[in-house]
């Protein structure tokens, strides 16, 4: 059964492909060379699949499954590690912040690494000394089992849904934009991989897909660092200097300042895009984002889970150590690549073909490798482009298998059947389960297609910094701890994180929309002086919206009408006809199918949203003023679970602090590592 | 597992009380620097943009100057650590847990 299960697989996967390499429409890669992409994309799912292979066969008990056997080395772990959490997201989305917006993107990088200080602090050592298999078991460990493993496996299931949401539509986009393979075949095909990975392999396979990508990953990031830097001599100044006599850099700044630009030589418009303020410009929303990184990180079961598949917590010190050292070495490459794609493929290339930014590094790849024209070039790209693949399946398997985890080993066996369950039965209900989760997740992705995604990533973040980790955190070092305390904390702290996203800017305000969409039609009319004003509120406006908020306003000339893109347009016909000059046609062309993509973007925008006023909860404007919850959510999760610890006993959770706190520390009694 | 371990003697015994001080004291430092450390980062950037447009070297300013201070205070913290659990607390730990089933 499992040998057919196997066939069919990869029947279904090779059916898919090969008709999506000719049904391929326009991509980043240039047709001729597509063939390319499709042989780098084989040869590194042959290689995953190979060790899947292995894996599978090696997968005989329930310890096996979610925790490798607890044979992963301290170094294999660390580069697993950052296989898992080195998601498209930071590939791609970092390298491109950095090439359209310059420092504040490698600014928003650093909160990526120093979220490992804590795992490392607090949470690796003492989870790989009490754990088993997932968070569920580490708060069952004092806590009332059966309440604690309820509570972790639906806030584990949450963490993972939102991450596993905005990875597939993310994955599916960027292999759309990349090879313009179609978006649903695109998810199917990632899912499938995935579920072909996990329910044979388990979390053997799963780690070393995680390896392999990771150090593909590397591998990539370092020869296209060696390849733009090596341009500037290897010198930093010289090539911070290079990012700053840059024309288009020196454009993009200018586009992104605004009336500011005129009173700026070209030279200081290109120190600016060195300097912070053209991205993040709420440092109250930062700071939120940070929190929830910094304590999020420690408290994301998938994360959780990898510390377990080593054999001794000195392994998972050394794991932490490699991750730090890969992780962060990798940010601080993406800074080359940033500024390398802005100074060579420019900002306005990298935006045409995704505002995001996440074309950045793969179009710096064909630009070192000669160019769109090239075979090079080309190759370059592809090999970024499967690895930007192999990076959404890793990721996505190590979801899936912890979401799995939750539902079989915390949901089916700890609450349900109880130590009754054979080991048998134990890996076939993971099985299952992850077969339920992966179904799920290509559901979710084709259904959330052409959904704005990616605040759930940082939502995920921020439940799991309010509920998992005060939750855990507790329960490890405060004695007073209890099952009440965690269980309300993670409910409270998962709830109103998740609250505050729905109140907040990251929903969809149909006025706003509509407004901005006439806007875009008819252009603003003429404005008067502006005098400048104070904010008025105090801190609490910073917040949360309320009638005796006012913005401070910043003074401003009177402004003259401008036009709308109706007006532009018929201008621009009307040009057209006058103009002689072939190059300038061509340029007045391009400049009319622009304006009218504008027009007919901003006319679906109106019909989509004629009639509505309000967002799905209700709201015309949002009423939380911050798009990351966590600075509110995770000091309440702290607070809920400290707060009904106190007021209520729990007689398990007392006796059995003496038994967790020494254990934690020294290892007594931890499960050992499975020898085969 | 063993069930002749005593925690609770364990948990008293002036070994593990000393580890446990050590430990905690050293934990809470390292974990209050570092949280401090990243938040100068973004509120820095927000509220004193002119410090991090002082140019250092060329054309780079105190801004990245900083910001790649922050990675290699997390690497340094992360090696104290290891260093300090690697010399002391595995030594120390490891003697309780030879004793582990003579505590009573």
């Amino acid at each position: 059964m499992k040998k057919s299960l196997w066939m069919g697989s990869s029947a279904l996967l090779f059916m898919l492909t090969s008709q999506a390499a000719m049904a391929a429409e326009a991509g980043a890669v240039a047709p001729q060379y597509k063939w390319l992409t499709f042989v780098v994309f084989g040869a590194i799912i042959a290689m995953t699949m190979y060790v899947t292979y292995r894996a599978a066969k090696q997968t005989h008990s329930a310890t096996d499954f979610y925790a490798a056997g607890r044979s992963v080395s301290g170094i294999q772990n660390g580069w697993a590690i950052a296989g898992d959490y080195l998601s498209a997201a930071s590939f791609l989305g970092i390298a491109g912040l950095i090439s359209l917006y310059g420092y504040d993107g490698f600014m928003y990088s650093v909160g990526w690494l120093v979220a490992y200080i804590t795992v490392l602090l607090v949470i690796a050592e003492p989870c790989r000394n009490i754990g088993k298999y997932t968070l569920g078991d580490i708060l069952a460990f004092r806590n009332n089992p059966k309440a604690a493993k309820m509570v972790a496996a639906i806030s584990t299931v949450t963490v993972s849904t939102f991450y596993l949401t905005a990875q597939m539509v993310g994955g599916g986009v960027l292999v759309k934009t990349l090879i313009g393979i179609e978006y649903e075949v695109s998810v199917i095909v990632v899912g499938i991989l995935m579920l072909t990975y996990v329910v044979f392999g388990g979390m053997k396979a799963t780690t070393w897909v995680q390896i392999i990508k990771a150090i593909l990953l590397v591998t990539a990031s370092v020869l296209l660092v060696l390849f733009t830097w090596g341009q500037y001599g290897f010198s930093f100044p010289g090539f911070l200097q290079a990012a700053v006599d840059n024309p288009d850099i020196q454009k993009q700044v200018a586009k992104l300042v605004g009336d500011a630009a005129n009173n700026m030589t070209p030279e200081q418009l290109g120190q600016r895009f060195l300097e912070p303020g053209l991205y993040l410009k709420s440092p109250i929303d930062q700071i939120s984002l940070g929190m929830a990184l910094v304590l999020g990180t420690a408290g994301m079961p998938h994360i959780l889970m990898r510390f377990f598949t080593v054999p001794t917590a000195q392994d998972a010190r050394k794991s932490v150590i490699w991750a730090m050292g890969i992780i962060g070495g990798f940010y601080v490459l993406t800074l080359f690549l940033g500024l390398g794609a802005a100074m060579n493929v420019t900002a306005s290339k990298i935006s045409s073909f995704d505002p995001g930014g996440n074309m950045a590094a793969p179009l710096l790849a064909q630009y070192v490798g000669g160019g769109a024209d090239s075979m090079l070039g080309n190759l370059f790209l592809a090999f970024v482009a499967a690895v930007a693949f192999a990076t959404i399946v890793a990721v996505v398997a190590g979801l899936v298998l912890a979401a799995a985890s939750a539902m079989s080993h915390d949901l089916y066996v700890g609450v349900f059947r109880g130590e009754g369950a054979s080991s048998k039965e134990q890996i076939t209900a993971a099985r299952v389960a992850t077969g339920i989760v992966g179904a799920l997740a290509i559901y979710v992705g084709i259904a959330a297609k052409g959904q704005n995604v990616a605040h759930l990533v940082a939502l995920a973040f921020a439940v799991a910094a309010s509920s998992n980790l005060p939750a855990v955190f507790l329960t490890l070092y405060w004695k007073k701890t209890n099952t009440w305390g965690i269980v309300a904390g993670m409910l409270a702290g998962a709830g109103t994180a998740i609250l505050l996203v729905l109140l907040s800017p990251n929903m969809t305000y149909p006025l706003a929309k509509i407004a901005d969409a006439k806007k875009a039609l008819d252009g603003t009319p003429a404005a008067a002086a502006v005098e400048a004003a104070p904010a008025q509120g105090g801190f609490m406006c910073e917040l949360f919206a309320g009638a005796d908020c006012k913005k401070a306003v910043k003074a401003a000339a009177a402004a003259p009408a401008k036009p709308g893109a109706r007006e532009k347009l018929a201008k621009a016909e009307g040009e057209l006809a006058a103009i002689t000059d072939d190059t300038a046609k061509a340029a007045k062309e391009k400049e009319i199918a622009g304006l009218k993509t504008a027009i007919s973007k901003a006319e679906a925008d109106l019909a989509k949203f004629d009639g509505q006023t309000t967002s799905m909860m209700g709201l015309e404007k949002p009423w939380f003023q911050l798009r990351n919850p966590g600075l509110i959510s995770i000091p309440l999760g702290f607070l809920v679970t400290i707060l009904l610890s106190l007021v209520t006993r729990d007689r398990r959770a007392d006796e059995m602090w003496d038994e967790l706190y020494v254990r934690q520390n020294t290892g007594i009694g931890a499960e050992a590592a499975q020898a085969h | 597992m063993t069930t002749t371990v005593n925690w609770a003697a364990i948990d008293h015994d002036p070994r593990f009380q000393a580890l446990h001080k050590r430990k905690t004291t050293f934990l809470w430092s390292l974990m209050i620097i570092s949280t401090v450390y990243y938040f100068l980062l973004p509120i820095g950037a927000a509220y004193f943009p002119e410090l991090f447009k002082i140019k250092v070297w060329g054309p780079m300013n105190f801004g990245i100057l900083f910001a790649l201070s922050e990675f290699v205070v997390a690497w340094t913290i992360a090696f104290i650590y290891t260093r300090r659990a690697n010399r002391d607390f595995d030594s120390m730990a490891a003697e309780i847990v030879r004793d582990s089933d003579l505590i009573r």
